[in-house]
C-alpha cells in the first residue's frame, strides 16, 4: 500500500470505531432530544477528523476525498445527524482548500483549523431566495473609513449547528449595488458574529443537526472574503461535493435500515426453522432498491474522481446535470428503501424502541429531498437538458 | 471577429438589468444580471440563429460570460458572419 492509502485506512479505522462506540450509542438520545451530537463531534475532533481534508503542507492529514465520503457513509449508518454535521463541515473545508488561490489569510486559517479542530457551519440559503444558492439578498457592505473591514446582515432560515460552530461560511452579494447573482463567500468567525435566533428547532428528522433560523450579523476583515467569485466556487466545488457527501449519508441511512430488516428476517427464520418466512421475499425486493441507490452513489463518486482536478470539465452543463441527478436520485431513493424496510419489519420497525426500529431512518432520510428542494433542482435540470448534448 | 447579432440575442434573451449597448465586449453578462436560466435561453437562441450546436465542452459559464467570449466561441465553431 502507498503512504496515502495507509493514511486513508488508518483514518477510516478510527471512524469505524467511533461510529460504533459513540455515534450509535447516542443516536437515539440525540434524535429524541433534538440535541447536538456533542460526544461524536468531540471524538471526531480528538481524531483530528475535522481537518482530514487539509493538505499536509498546512499541517493537515491530507486524507482523500473518497475516504471522507466513505466516512460519511459509515457515520450515516449509525447516526444520520452526526454524519450530516460532519459532512457539512467537510463541504466547507473542501471548498476552502480547492479555492485558496494563494490567499495568505486562508492558508493561515487552515493551519489554525488543524490546530484547533475548528467546526465550520454553512449559511447559504436565505429568506427570500429559499434554497436557490445562486442568488443572495444580503450584501457585503464596506465600512466608511475602514477599507480593510466590511459588515453584513443575513436572514438565514436554517443554520445547522450554528450555535456550536467556530466559524461560518456565508454567501452574500459582493457589494450593496451588486446584482443578486454577483456573489462572494465570506468566512466569519463566531467571535465576530452575532446569531439572533428567529425560531426553534423541532423538526421531523435530522434533529441532531440543530438548525434553527438566525439573523446572522458580522463585521469581518475583507481578507476573509474568498477570492474566486462564488458562482465558480459553487459549480466547481460546493454543489458537487455537497451532493456527493450528502448522498453517501443517505446511502448509509438506507443501508442501516436494510440491515435492520435483514436482522428481523433472520430472527424470524431462527424462531421457526424450516418454515417459509414471507418477510424474506420483501427483503429481497428492498435489496434491489438499495443496490440501485448504491450504484448511483458509487458511480457518481467515480465520475468525480476522474474529473476532480479538471475545473473546466466540472463547469460544463453535462457535469452539473450529473451531480444534480445524483442528488435527485439518491434523495428520492433513500426514503423509499427505508419505508420498504419498515414494511419488512412491520410493527417492530414502526416502534421506536426495538432493535428493528426504522422510524429515525425514515424521518432522517425524508430531509433529503428538501435539503435544497428537489423541485428547484429539477427546474434547473429542465433548463440544462434543453441545451446539453450528452447526458 | 465580431457577430453583431450576438448583442441582439443577448438583449432579447439575457434578461439583463442594464442596456446591452452600455456593455463592452468584455463586461460580464452575469454581473449585468443574466441568470443561469436566462443564459440557457441565450444559448438556444444562438444555436438557432447561427445554425450551430455548442458541444458539451463549450457549454459552461465562462463561454457565456461576455459578448466577446460568446463571439470567440462562435468563431471556434467556424460560424461565418451573415
Ligand atoms: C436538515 C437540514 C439542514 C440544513 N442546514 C442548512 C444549513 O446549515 N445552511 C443552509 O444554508 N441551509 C441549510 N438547509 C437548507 C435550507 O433549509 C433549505 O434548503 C432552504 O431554507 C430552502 O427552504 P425552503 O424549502 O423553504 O425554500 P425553497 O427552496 O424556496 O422551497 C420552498 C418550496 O417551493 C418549491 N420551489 C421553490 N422554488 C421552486 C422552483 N424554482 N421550482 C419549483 N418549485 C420550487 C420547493 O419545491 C418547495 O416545495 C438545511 C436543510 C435541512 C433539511
Amino acid at each position: 500500500m502507498t503512504v496515502a492509502a495507509d493514511r486513508d485506512a488508518a483514518f477510516l479505522a478510527g471512524i469505524d470505531q467511533l461510529a460504533d462506540a459513540i455515534a450509535a450509542v447516542h443516536a437515539d438520545d440525540v434524535d429524541r432530544g433534538a440535541r447536538f451530537p456533542t460526544e461524536t463531534i468531540d471524538a471526531l475532533r480528538e481524531q483530528r477528523a475535522l481537518s482530514a481534508l487539509v493538505p499536509a503542507e498546512y499541517g493537515g492529514d491530507g486524507i482523500s476525498f473518497e475516504a471522507v465520503a466513505q466516512a460519511c457513509f459509515v457515520l450515516g449508518r449509525r447516526c444520520g445527524a452526526s454524519a450530516m454535521v460532519f459532512a457539512m463541515h467537510q463541504i466547507q473545508v473542501a471548498t476552502i482548500v480547492r479555492h485558496l488561490d494563494g490567499s495568505p489569510w486562508f492558508e493561515d486559517y487552515l493551519r489554525e483549523l488543524v490546530a484547533d479542530q475548528r467546526l465550520i457551519a454553512s449559511v447559504t440559503s436565505e429568506v427570500g431566495t429559499g434554497g436557490d444558492m445562486s442568488r443572495s439578498v444580503a450584501a457585503l457592505t464596506p465600512i466608511d473609513g475602514d477599507p480593510a473591514r466590511a459588515t453584513f446582515e443575513k436572514q438565514a432560515p436554517t443554520v445547522s449547528y450554528g450555535a456550536y460552530a467556530d466559524d461560518l461560511l456565508v454567501t452574500l452579494r459582493a457589494s450593496p449595488d451588486a446584482g443578486p447573482g454577483d456573489q462572494v463567500a465570506v468566512l466569519a468567525r463566531q467571535s465576530d458574529t452575532t446569531l439572533e435566533p428567529t425560531g426553534t428547532w423541532d423538526p421531523l428528522g435530522m434533529r441532531g443537526t440543530c438548525s434553527p433560523g438566525y439573523v446572522v450579523r458580522a463585521e469581518v476583515p475583507v481578507a476573509q472574503v474568498m477570492g474566486a467569485p462564488f458562482p465558480s466556487i459553487s459549480t466547481e466545488s460546493m454543489v458537487p461535493i455537497s451532493h456527493l457527501l450528502w448522498s453517501h449519508i443517505w446511502l448509509g441511512i438506507a443501508t442501516d435500515a436494510f440491515d435492520r430488516a435483514r436482522a428481523f428476517v433472520r430472527a424470524a427464520a431462527r424462531r421457526a426453522p424450516g418454515e417459509p418466512v414471507p418477510a424474506a421475499m420483501k427483503l429481497s425486493h428492498v435489496m434491489t432498491q438499495l443496490s440501485l441507490l448504491r450504484a448511483e452513489v458509487h458511480s457518481a463518486m467515480q465520475d468525480w474522481t476522474e474529473a476532480e482536478a479538471d475545473r473546466e470539465r466540472l463547469s460544463t452543463m453535462a457535469f452539473a446535470l450529473r451531480f444534480n441527478n445524483l442528488k435527485l436520485a439518491a434523495s428520492e431513493q433513500a426514503p423509499r428503501v427505508c419505508q420498504q424496510a419498515m414494511g419488512v419489519c412491520g410493527i417492530v420497525g414502526f416502534k421506536n424502541d426495538t432493535p428493528f426500529s426504522i422510524g429515525r431512518h425514515l424521518r432522517d432520510s425524508m430531509s433529503a429531498s428538501l435539503m435544497v428542494a428537489n423541485e428547484r433542482i429539477h427546474q434547473t435540470n429542465a433548463g440544462l437538458l434543453l441545451i446539453a448534448k450528452e447526458v | 471577429m465580431s457577430f453583431p447579432a450576438v448583442r441582439e440575442i443577448v438583449s432579447e434573451h439575457g434578461r439583463l438589468s442594464v442596456d446591452v449597448t452600455t456593455l463592452s465586449d468584455d463586461d460580464s453578462l452575469y454581473e449585468a444580471g443574466m441568470t443561469s436560466h436566462a443564459s440557457v435561453n441565450v444559448m438556444l437562441a444562438l444555436e438557432d440563429a447561427y445554425d450551430v450546436e455548442f458541444p458539451d465542452e463549450m457549454l459552461k459559464r465562462s463561454v457565456f460570460e461576455s459578448v466577446g467570449s460568446i463571439s470567440s466561441a462562435l468563431s471556434q465553431l467556424d460560424v461565418q458572419v451573415a
